[in-house]
């Protein structure tokens, strides 16, 4: 446990001490913490005051207000409540399903990962939009529905992901070992295998959370994702575009803080990737050294 | 005197950024002349390659050198990058540790043969094929007009590395070097580019570098040897001379450390500790912390000593290099383990395995083949004995002990471990099976989980079979790390922070978690370096003399092999040729592939090499998915009449021995019971 908490502070520390990775970690965070106490900010985003509407920003609506008077300001800090949540969501839909579909497919090969893998490509093959807007045809349209959507299109990142790791561990000495001392393939997919693939399933969460956002945004911009009154981010452009000659601000600066979020996650998970994957290489050098002559 | 072709004084190579420079090579001197072939000897870290790559300015930026070296006149530290390259193209050939990345996949061997010589502008395009032909056939590359068109899949590893020979004596340069020409490949095919690389080097009169951490092939092809420790050279002389008396403690304890052919020691005598590493280097001698003489001595513990001359042409960098005696260990064999082979019911029984795979091809996968890894395998192991199988690679060797692990499902014949069938067992009754037998793996590095602790590591096995608790929990893994020799205070720690040899001990110690009975050795030593594999060499045997142990023994270097075994099969191309006790075998082997394998293994005695007589064999291992008809080994064969490349050999009893063979013309040698080692004995081969 200790160790788990050093390595995180280590490579917390070394995303930090990059510029681009910690402007986007203290975004990000910012985002977050505004998201989760934004019943505890002097914020409201029903209340309607018709004589308000569209007023540009000012002292008390920071970003202005929209059609109905309501605070933009608070209908973003609640809209990020609603991206950040169906990210979530959709992520983890997308892990507990892709990772297993992976894990199972490379390490037993033959007719599983076949069969497996032909159904990841189907879904591969679907454009996510289209698929995610049959999904909720289906579902009715609700967050869960929005949320589920975007977490089906996001399996076969993780499927093949884990799939490609699997592969390279399978054949290394150390899972045949505990192979020979006992251990059923159960145990060697989720004890052996599993926590020796960390790092790339990591950096896929943070990648996959940025075009969930963007997902999630579309859909509500298409109509179909949240319903309203919840606030949510592709709703507001959505309005605010019918507006943009008479208030330019309803939709830019929603959109901007959108744009902002994806471009940090992404920010991030390439930073995580180099993190990660360069400190593989050095153990690699290290090693490589030490077996040489 | 000869002016040198080479000429390196005070050469010093720093890696890494600023502030955090690691030393690689610190203040290194030699000479080496024309017609001389001087081998750099050391182990992984020395700093023997960068030194090798240093003197012809091949180091990347991140490198800082500083001291001088002089080659064919050139000074190459500071020398513009053209005259560097006009050099290395005239003057310099390299040859390097694996062929099969050596030479580039995508152009035909003749084309890169040339290719140095054609863009120096010596050679005409046109005249390029007959040139490259030409220079094949110095290096004894059958049909080299052929051969010259193909691209280097085509060829074998022998015939790659000998190949890039071929590439690099083209230009007819003035310094070869040769970083571990041979490590890579087959003992049987090892003398044979030994012996073409030293006809060249003797018709070209160039000077090689020849860097190694093998004795053996010292032993074999050097006139004068370098010692490299911890970045410096610490001893040259000559080769008889460093042999025979050396004047290093580091360069005796290497000698003594190294298991031989041609005797076996009742025990190796380890040198103590780690290498260093080049970032954490101690005060004073760099040897001091493992060395014999200088233990403790202040003037070790402070000054480093520099490379003195100890007579007769011979450097030293000791202090005290007049307190080493001549080297006088005794050539006792170890006892073999009659006892309890005479009596006892063998542990494990194989008999008739095969493992046979599929060759699939075409879009349908349909088999249109056979590879017989292993294709009839017959062996026993008593308790408290070890057996041991060599062979070169591909003959599948290793094969067979993941099939009797069940690691790889046999596809024929039984196995039986203490009394029961364990082939094609599932779940529940394998892993019970397991229990008894266990598994070292040959690679420390990639046999460890490396987010668990070594704690967990060795305890993994228990808690798999749910026994961590009934057989003493905690206390169980701490009584399991003395065992192996490691500190109880590393139990906490990853794999990452161990060294090879300590890795292979956790590797140990996990196998013995669960109490076997038998261990499954794959070339338990293979990956270490020389004076940490007699550490792991004497764990083991004290391991089996403690716990009654049987070693099933899988390797293919000889000298190890005649060291811990008590029986010996050999094993090509899927089968075992000939199976008898240690010394019968090594003393009378029957055959010819035995006798070939014998004669082909390097004898670090550089007394002996004239004299010793050399059955080089021809050709390579051929592809097991077509395997030749009648004796497999019938191609290669010095004995092979028409009958063995029709009739299959059976395997039986060689006349009234406790040899097993299989060869319609087994037999010794010239003269019967006369050992293959004793000088000038063996008999020409032809």
């Amino acid at each position: 446990m200790s160790r788990l908490l050093r390595k995180t502070g280590s490579i917390l520390a070394r995303l930090l001490s990059r510029k681009g990775s910690a402007l986007a970690l203290l975004f990000l965070s910012a985002v977050t913490f505004a998201a989760i106490f934004a019943n505890f900010l002097p914020l409201d985003p029903f209340g309607q005051k018709l004589v308000n509407a569209l007023k540009g920003p000012s002292a008390t609506n920071w970003f202005g207000t929209d059609e109905l008077g309501r605070d933009i300001l608070a209908r973003v800090v609640y809209g990020a409540r609603t991206s950040l949540l169906t990210a979530a969501g959709a992520v983890a839909i997308a892990a507990l399903a892709g990772v297993p579909i992976g894990l199972v497919a490379g390490f037993f090969g033959g007719w599983r990962d076949a069969a497996l893998m032909r159904l990841v490509d189907v879904l591969l093959a679907l454009p996510a939009i289209l698929f995610a807007m049959a999904m909720i045809a289906v579902l009715g349209r609700s967050q869960a529905a929005a949320l589920i959507a975007v977490g089906i299109t996001g399996i076969p990142s993780f499927a093949r992901i884990t799939r490609a790791q699997v592969l390279t561990l399978r054949k290394r000495d150390f899972v045949t070992a505990v192979e020979a001392f006992g251990g059923s393939a159960t145990y060697n997919m989720f004890r052996t295998i599993l926590p020796n693939s960390w790092s790339p399933i990591f950096v896929q969460v943070v990648v996959l959370c940025s075009v969930a956002i963007l997902l999630e945004a579309a859909l509500s911009f298409l109509g179909v994702g949240v319903p309203p009154p919840t606030p949510s981010w592709g709703e507001m452009l959505r309005t605010g575009k019918s507006y943009l000659h008479e208030a330019p601000y309803y939709a830019v600066l929603p959109g901007l803080v959108l744009t902002l979020t994806i471009l940090s996650f992404d920010v991030l998970g390439r930073a995580l990737s180099d993190i990660l994957q360069g400190r593989r290489d050095v153990d690699v050098v290290a090693k490589a050294g030490e077996a040489s002559s | 005197m000869v002016d040198p072709v080479l000429s390196v004084r005070g050469l010093k190579v720093d890696f890494g950024g600023e502030g955090r420079s690691v030393p690689v090579v610190r203040g290194v001197d030699f000479d080496v002349y024309p017609n001389e072939l001087l081998c750099i000897v050391g182990e992984s870290g020395s700093g023997k390659s960068v030194t090798s790559l240093a003197v012809t300015g091949l180091l990347s930026e991140t490198a800082r050198m500083s001291g001088s070296v002089r080659l064919c006149g050139v000074d190459v530290i500071g020398a513009a990058p053209e005259t560097l390259r006009q050099m290395r193209g005239r003057d310099v050939g390299f040859i390097f540790q694996d062929p099969t990345t050596t030479l580039n996949p995508v152009l035909t061997v003749g084309r890169q043969i040339t290719e140095g010589e054609v863009a120096h502008g010596r050679l005409k395009k046109a005249d390029a094929h007959a040139r490259a032909a030409e220079l094949l056939r110095e290096v004894d590359v059958a049909d080299p007009e052929g051969r010259a068109g193909q691209y280097p899949h085509q060829f074998s590893g022998g015939m790659r590395q000998r190949a890039v020979i071929a590439m690099a004596m083209a230009g007819q340069p003035k310094l070869i070097i040769a970083d571990e020409p041979t490590t890579a490949l087959d003992v049987t095919v090892q003398a044979q580019v030994l012996a073409v690389l030293a006809r060249r080097q003797a018709e070209l009169g160039s000077a090689v570098i020849l860097i190694t951490h093998d004795l053996g092939v010292v032993a074999e092809v050097a006139d004068r040897v370098a010692v490299m420790y911890g970045g410096r050279i610490v001893e040259t002389a000559p080769v008889a001379e460093i042999f025979a008396n050396p004047r290093h403690p580091y360069t005796r304890a290497l000698l003594r450390s190294q298991p031989r052919i041609d005797t076996s020691d009742a025990r190796l005598d380890p040198i103590p500790g780690q290498p260093p590493t080049p970032g954490a280097l101690t005060k004073g001698c760099s040897f001091q912390p493992r060395c014999a003489v200088g233990r403790d001595r202040p003037l070790c513990m402070t000054e480093e000593p520099g490379l003195r001359p100890v007579g007769d042409g011979r450097l030293s960098a000791c202090h005290y290099p007049d307190e080493l005696g001549p080297d006088t260990v005794p050539a006792a064999p170890r006892a073999v383990a009659e006892a309890a082979s005479a009596t006892a019911e063998p542990l494990l029984i194989v008999d008739g395995l095969k493992v046979h795979f599929p060759v699939k091809t075409g879009v349908l996968r349909r088999t249109t083949g056979w590879v017989k890894a292993v294709d009839g395998v017959s062996l026993s192991v008593n308790p408290g004995e070890t057996v041991s199988l060599v062979g070169e690679s591909g003959c599948g060797k290793t094969t067979t002990g993941r099939a009797i692990m069940g690691l790889i499902k046999a596809t024929g014949g039984s196995i039986r471990f203490a009394g029961r069938s364990v082939r094609d067992l599932d779940g529940a009754a394998m892993r019970k099976a397991r229990r008894e037998m266990q598994y070292v793996f040959q690679d420390p590095y990639a046999s460890l989980n490396p987010v668990l602790s070594v704690e967990d590591i060795v305890a993994e096995p228990l808690k798999i079979h749910g026994i961590y608790d009934e057989m003493g929990g905690a206390r169980r893994i701490a009584e399991l790390f003395d065992m192996v020799g490691l500190s109880r205070s590393m139990l906490g720690r990853f794999p990452s922070e161990f060294s090879g040899g300590q890795k292979q001990r956790i590797g140990i110690a996990r196998a013995l978690a669960l109490q076997p009975k038998l261990l499954i050795l794959d070339e338990p030593v293979a990956a270490l370096d020389v004076s940490i594999q007699a550490q792991v060499i004497n764990l083991l045997q004290d391991l089996q003399a403690e716990l009654g142990l049987a070693y099933l023994f899988i390797a293919h270097n000889l000298s190890v092999v005649r060291h811990v075994s008590d029986r010996v099969a050999v094993m090509y191309l899927g089968r075992i040729v000939e199976e008898s006790s240690r010394d019968g075998l090594y003393g009378l082997p029957v055959h010819p592939y035995t006798q070939s394998l014998l004669s082909a293994a390097p004898v670090p005695d550089p007394e002996v090499r004239d004299t010793r007589r050399r059955i080089v064999l021809e050709g390579e291992i051929p592809n097991p998915a077509s395997p030749p008809t009648g004796c497999t080994f019938h191609p290669r064969c010095f004995r092979a009449t028409a009958r063995c490349a029709s009739e299959s050999p059976s395997f039986g009893r060689y006349q009234e021995t406790a040899t097993r063979t299989s060869c319609h013309h087994a037999g010794p040698l010239a003269e019967a019971h006369r050992n293959v080692f004793a000088a000038g004995s063996l008999e020409a081969a032809s």
